[in-house]
């Protein structure tokens, strides 16, 4: 409740820590950032049951900070003050002294099945709390999504934009040789936890993408002999055969921006070209008739555009055309092949594959085709999806030779902490769904 | 020889009888769930020139393209010549074709270009004769190659459009 106002005004922390003389604020740009230091001593354990989560959720949220690249830990043999109450006043000068920037304590109660979690967010230079208490409620099962949720507010106090922790991926979990790999779809936390099976292994699936509710899920499957479309009910697990334009194959699939319709490739007599079908009615709209492939589309966060790859110039580019099909234009110029453009949920950045003198890279360019960047290279990188947030891009991997597998990665956009995602088994096409409510 | 009996065992077998399922009978280059293990044993002898195990030895299953083609090579047109006399003998036989590609490529472009390849296979036989209402074109993309190196040699052969026959009869 104090002065929200004063936090409006950026900092750009470009210098050493000590340089700070304002409200604590990270401004996350693309160029090399100072993290901000942050110490979370463990959370006050309220009653005998809490103690045991108290320290799981503490590390948790330190994890989650810690993982953006953005933050940096001070560990606890550096405190000099201890914080054995949520209550007790912060000596502010004590955690000066160990140059923590901001303070996160917590108190959590458990009640059966059942905990409630508070916490407190201080800037230490600026001796205040920084945005007012919060408290949670839920189930001590889902303890994992109230760290997540204390650690999305930190994170989206400190730097004003929303945060990805609480948040679900979906990917196609995959076993087996090369030559007979098992695919099926499988869910989880944004961190590699939870893992839910959604499908068995006995038909190919491929490229789910969840709905901007994440409600449902659009995935390719194999399971009637040939490729189709299917929903997928996240909630019970129900699934059905989209109903799509008449064609011999159906893939690629994404929901538009309201959910209520999907947009999509449809082969014939092998020509690909994107159609949009309405949920509801299964009427459909064809967006692209050209001789050439037309795949991979997706929607401006505002639905008004489509962005998808063509090889009608001889080679796989990025193209931009309204919603409603017509006249496209070119965007991707660079050299090699480009393709899978996933527009950015702040609608500034379209991500793609590219491929390159034998490489594959994740890149980023703006929506007019300018500031191209390559974030990654390697043997096989493919498929991005965004983080809720727009900061972050998760994609696959894959290795080479015959015992070559695919793991999910992921990156900053401004192409700084490159990580591999904990996923149980091997992995593949991830797409990353909204914060959780 | 009674392939009739032999093929209808075939299908009790697998337990499938769907006519639009593809994975029947297939060689080693199927890719259907299952496809692979069906294995040539099943599909008569390599000798008996009406057997699919004839047609997918002597003949020859599969043509190869070149990297990001579908264009049929001067080879690849002189096996679908035999495959396209073989199924205009064997009438009873249906064949679904198998676009494939290798992994130097996105998945859902490499879809599209098996497309495009089992197309190119399937109008090649059309224009020799075979009807159209006996053959199904589907994709694999990259997602089932038969060769896994990372290299020419291997994706040279994962390269490819396989004709992989069913019996008709059960279902037609």
């Amino acid at each position: 409740m104090k002065k929200i106002l004063t936090l409006l005004v950026a900092l750009l922390l470009a210098g050493p820590v000590a340089a700070q003389n304002g409200p604590l604020r990270l401004t996350i740009t693309d160029g090399v950032i100072e993290p901000i230091t942050f110490a979370a001593p463990v959370f006050e354990a309220e009653n005998a049951e809490a103690a045991q989560v108290v320290n799981n959720l503490n590390r948790l949220v330190a994890q989650d900070l810690s993982g953006t690249g953005l933050f940096r830990e001070i560990p606890a043999n550096a405190y000099i003050s201890q914080i054995t109450s949520f209550a007790q006043p912060i000596a502010f000068a004590d955690w000066r002294a160990i140059n923590a920037q901001a303070l996160v304590t917590g108190a959590v109660a458990v009640n059966g099945n059942q905990m409630t979690v508070k916490f407190r967010l201080y800037d230490i230079y600026s001796g205040q709390e920084l945005g007012g208490g919060l408290q949670l409620a839920g189930t001590t099962a889902g303890w994992r999504r109230m760290g997540h949720k204390v650690a999305d507010a930190v994170y989206s106090r400190i730097t004003g934009e929303g945060g990805y922790f609480d948040s679900r991926v979906v990917y196609v979990a995959e076993s087996g040789p090369k030559d007979n790999r098992q695919m099926r779809l499988a869910v989880m936390d944004f961190d590699g936890e939870n893992t839910q099976y959604l499908t068995d292994s006995s038909a190919i699936v491929l490229a789910p993408r969840f709905s901007p509710t994440g409600d449902r899920i659009l995935y390719t499957s194999y399971e009637s002999g040939f490729p189709r479309i299917n929903l997928l009910n996240v909630a019970n697990v129900g699934r059905q055969q989209l109903q799509t334009a008449p064609g011999e194959m159906a893939f690629s699939p994404r929901f538009s921006r309201d959910g209520g319709s999907v947009i999509y490739s449809l082969s014939n007599g092998g020509n690909t070209d994107i159609f949009r079908s309405d949920l509801a009615s299964g009427q459909y709209t064809r967006l692209t008739s050209a001789p050439s492939i037309e795949t991979a589309p997706s929607l401006s966060p505002d639905g008004t555009q489509i962005v998808f790859e063509s090889d009608r110039s001889g080679t796989q580019q990025l193209y931009i055309m309204s919603a409603n099909g017509g006249e496209a234009r070119r965007i991707s110029f660079g050299e090699g092949r480009y393709s899978t453009p996933v527009w950015s949920p702040r609608g500034d950045l379209v991500a793609f594959t590219k491929q390159n003198a034998g490489r594959f890279h994740i890149g980023v360019m703006r929506t007019d085709g300018s500031e191209e960047r390559l974030l990654t290279a390697s043997f096989l990188d493919e498929g991005p999806t965004w983080s809720p947030n727009g900061r972050v891009i998760m994609f696959s991997r894959e290795t080479q030779g015959e015992s070559g597998t695919s793991s999910l990665y992921s990156i900053d956009i401004s192409g700084r902490n490159l990580k591999a995602v904990p996923v149980q088994g091997a992995g593949s096409d991830p797409s990353w769904g909204p914060l959780q409510p | 020889m009674n392939m009739m009996t032999k093929a209808t065992m075939l299908l009790l077998v697998l337990g499938t009888a769907a006519c639009t399922n593809p994975d029947r009978l297939g060689g080693t280059g199927g890719a259907g769930a299952g496809g692979a293990s069906a294995g040539g044993g099943l599909a008569g002898s390599a000798s008996d020139p009406t057997s699919p195990a004839y047609f997918n030895q002597a003949i020859g299953d599969r043509v190869l393209f070149a990297v990001d083609t579908s264009t049929l090579t001067p080879e690849g047109q002189r096996i679908l010549d035999g495959q396209a006399q073989w199924l205009l003998t064997n009438a009873d036989y249906r064949a679904v074709i198998e676009g494939h590609a290798d992994e130097q490529g996105t998945r859902e472009y490499n879809i599209a270009l098996g497309a495009r390849r089992a197309n190119a296979v399937r109008e090649y036989l059309v224009s020799r004769g075979v009807p159209t209402a006996r053959l199904e074109v589907i994709s694999y993309g990259k997602l089932r190659p038969i060769e896994v190196c990372s290299n020419e040699a291997c994706y040279s052969q994962n390269r490819r459009a396989v004709t992989v026959l069913s019996f008709s009869a059960v279902t037609s």
